[in-house]
């Protein structure tokens, strides 16, 4: 199948499907060339404004769920700028292919690459060897080199004069020295390559949902100072809480955005555990952010967009007078540890049913309950969640303390034991633990140190483990 | 005597401005009289610096330290509070505290890098006065950060503990500002009639405390509800010998 649009006085394809493209149809070849190729081609009208229109709803529904930062890329292709935002999701592997799963159901053909700038991605995932493509950060020079030169977005001109110089890939021509180039084709050619690289920022023009609040100011002289930017700051949260509180809205998501004189754009984020629109307490959030604003030659106009917005009605305030002093808020305290530290580093620990120690812990977000685990056996307070091997072990087969074993270069003879306490592999999780077995020991030496051990294999049959002793926890 | 009366009543007078109005006195007792009747205060002071370390370097030293403290903490968040946790090193495992009195729904983990970043976060969670206890595990904490984190203590009415982890040398020896210091190291639990071990035992030393001696102690470890218990058995000490019966009942 083919769309056709009308280019000038001729009929071109406009996009090919999978099919037609392996029987050699490209986009921009004339209809009667590609009739002529594949007799019995299907034809549909290309429409435009309705692929732009799904493209718009993706976008819109990117920027609800995933990251508040999602602009368009060209006529068929989103940018969503995923810092802080990939671990909320599982981690950047593990969204991809959830996006792209939600693509297929959609019946779209997606192809994501996930790196440190725009331009990269944009040229991995539209011509990457790959239909989901990670590049960590500088890794782009070697990922992008054996891509083709149009993969920078340059304009035709520009692209057909690197062919007639024999610069068909990227590497190649990152190679060349660089004066000679720009003599030729004009910066804009160097400027896109350092985009790619990542030597050069791109901001992007992001989607936000149109009915996000927010509050604007244009300063008639450019502002540059840390004070300065504070006071404006004061105003654009007056002006929009005012705004919030119209529409019983709280602001989970909060953008800062400053548009410098030199068309440079800085971009401040801050996030709230819980809807809120305490000035005092977003201030103070936004406040510590100042000193990573870059103003340059200064910045003539701000901009504070509440991202993600919840509803927030008012507060009830107990009825009860003799009851004690309210305790302050401990979800403005998570905003404050969070923003310092990160959000990926404050949580709370849960149960997870699993009985193999390190699986039986996962973290969730601080003001979520945790689940508490099942009363079982005597647990260590301190986990080594990788064991370690401890050598010179002497214990009876099959079900015997050890007496004796040597662990970090000290020999420790063991007076008491617990155990064994068997844990068996998970199979449904890796077909590899079929069979495993884990022998766990709880067991004192003569100074009283307590140890939680484990051996592989029960001890009888060979296909449960090696028999071999590892150091899981110490017990105290 | 007038002037010691009048110096007095200023150092009270300036206590009671100092924590903001929280009762200044406030104390979280052990529940057990031979350490309560030893503390000058009657019990480890609500706003204020607690220090524990491991007795020596062994992984196991370093667990009861850490389960101290749990028992502590949990113990002062009673059935609502939170215990802010800061850690430096991701060998903590929640089960274990669990049973040691530190619930999953009253811990709140932060990860910090640096010993900065961990007395950074533990300032903060301080200060703001939501939290029950703030515990942070820390290699080296000398007398600039203990004062910082007790004033942060004072003005939030929040209990710090603070877990010294071994690098090089006794991480006690440095001097602080803390109100108590306690090194805690493991010791041989008591002998059961069958093969086993039996309930934990620790060597707990008070190696200083403002206001009073300090002393050792041979106690049991922390149960389900975060109480430690005096042995149940300490025949060769005459001097517990006659409360044991109580105190196992406790």
């Amino acid at each position: 199948m083919a769309t056709v649009h009308r280019a000038r006085q001729r009929v071109v394809l406009a996009a090919v499907c999978r099919n037609a493209a392996a029987m050699g149809l490209t986009p921009g070849m004339p209809l009667t060339q590609a009739r002529a190729m594949v007799p019995g081609l299907d034809v549909r009208d290309a429409d435009p404004d309705g692929d732009g229109a799904l493209l718009q709803r993706i976008g819109r529904f990117a920027a609800r769920r995933i990251t508040p930062l999602v602009a368009l890329s060209g006529t068929d292709g989103l940018w969503l700028d995923l810092t802080g935002a990939a671990h909320l999701h599982g981690g950047e592997h593990r969204l991809g292919a959830g996006l792209l799963r939600f693509c297929a159901k959609l019946g779209l053909e997606a192809r994501i690459a996930m790196a440190s700038n725009g331009a990269a991605a944009d040229a991995l995932a539209r011509h990457g060897p790959e239909r989901l493509t990670l590049c960590s950060e500088g890794e782009e020079e070697a990922a992008l080199a054996p891509l083709p030169v149009a993969a920078l977005r340059l304009d035709q001109s520009a692209a057909n004069g690197m062919r007639r110089l024999g610069l068909e890939r990227i590497g190649e021509m990152a190679a060349v020295p660089r004066g000679p180039l720009v003599r030729r084709f004009g910066r804009d050619v160097l400027l896109k390559l350092d985009q790619a690289f990542g030597h050069a920022a791109e901001p992007i023009d992001p989607i936000i949902p149109r009915d996000a609040p927010a509050a604007a100011l244009r300063f008639a002289e450019p502002i540059g100072g840390a004070e300065t930017i504070a006071r404006a700051i004061g105003d654009l949260l007056d002006d929009l809480i005012e705004r919030l509180r119209e529409a019983g809205l709280g602001v989970r998501a909060l953008l800062l955005l400053c548009d410098r004189v030199d068309r440079q754009q800085q971009r401040v984020e801050i996030g709230a555990a819980r809807a809120t629109r305490d000035k005092a307490h977003l201030l103070r959030l936004l406040g510590r952010r100042i000193e990573t604003i870059d103003p340059g030659f200064g910045i003539d106009a701000m901009r504070l967009v509440a991202a993600r917005a919840e509803p927030l009605g008012a507060a009830v305030v107990a009825g009860d007078l003799a009851a004690s002093a309210p305790t302050a808020d401990i979800a403005q305290l998570i905003d404050l540890i969070a923003g310092r530290i990160g959000t990926q580093h404050l949580y709370r620990l849960s149960a997870v049913e699993s009985d193999v120690p390190e699986r039986s812990v996962r973290r969730i977000a601080p003001l979520d309950m945790p689940v508490p685990w099942p009363d079982s056996w005597p647990r260590p307070p301190r986990l080594l969640s990788r064991p370690e091997p401890i050598d010179h072990v002497v214990a009876e087969l099959p079900d015997a303390p050890p007496r004796r074993f040597t662990w970090r270069g000290r020999t420790h003879h063991l007076v008491k034991g617990d155990g064994p306490e068997r844990i068996y592999g998970e199979w449904w999780k890796r077909s590899g633990e079929r069979d495993a077995v884990r022998d766990y020991f709880r067991v004192e030496d003569e100074s009283g140190a307590r140890f939680w051990l484990f051996r592989r294999g029960d001890g009888e049959d060979s296909r449960t483990g090696d028999l071999s002793w590892w150091m899981q926890g110490g017990c105290g | 005597m007038g002037r010691a009366l009048r110096l007095k009543r200023l150092r009270a007078e300036v206590r009671g401005i100092a924590a903001a109005g929280k009762d200044p006195a406030a104390v979280l007792p052990f529940g057990l009289d031979a350490i309560d009747a030893r503390l000058a205060s009657g019990g480890l002071a609500d706003a204020g610096v607690h220090e524990a370390a491991a007795a020596t370097q062994s992984y196991s030293d370093d667990a009861a330290a850490t389960l101290f403290l749990a028992g502590i903490a949990g113990r002062r968040a009673g059935r609502r509070g939170t215990v802010l946790w800061v850690v430096a090193r991701r060998d903590l495992f929640a089960p274990g505290l669990a049973q040691a009195g530190l619930a999953p729904g009253q811990l709140l983990v932060a990860e910090a890098e640096r010993d900065a970043d961990v007395l950074a976060v533990m300032e903060e969670g301080l200060r703001h006065g939501a939290l029950a206890a703030v515990v942070g595990e820390v290699g080296r904490a000398g007398l600039t950060e203990t004062r910082r984190l007790q004033l942060a203590a004072e003005e939030g009415g929040t209990m710090a503990l603070l877990l010294h982890r071994w690098r090089k040398g006794d991480p006690l020896a440095e001097p602080s500002s803390a109100l108590t210091r306690w090194r805690i190291g493991s010791a041989p639990s008591a002998s059961l009639p069958v093969p086993g071990v039996g309930r934990s035992r620790w060597q707990v030393e008070l190696a200083r405390q403002r206001g009073g001696p300090g002393f050792s102690l041979l106690l049991e470890a922390c149960d389900a509800q975060g109480r430690l218990a005096l042995p149940a058995l300490p025949s060769h000490r005459p001097d517990q010998a006659d409360r044991t019966g109580e105190r196992r009942a406790a």
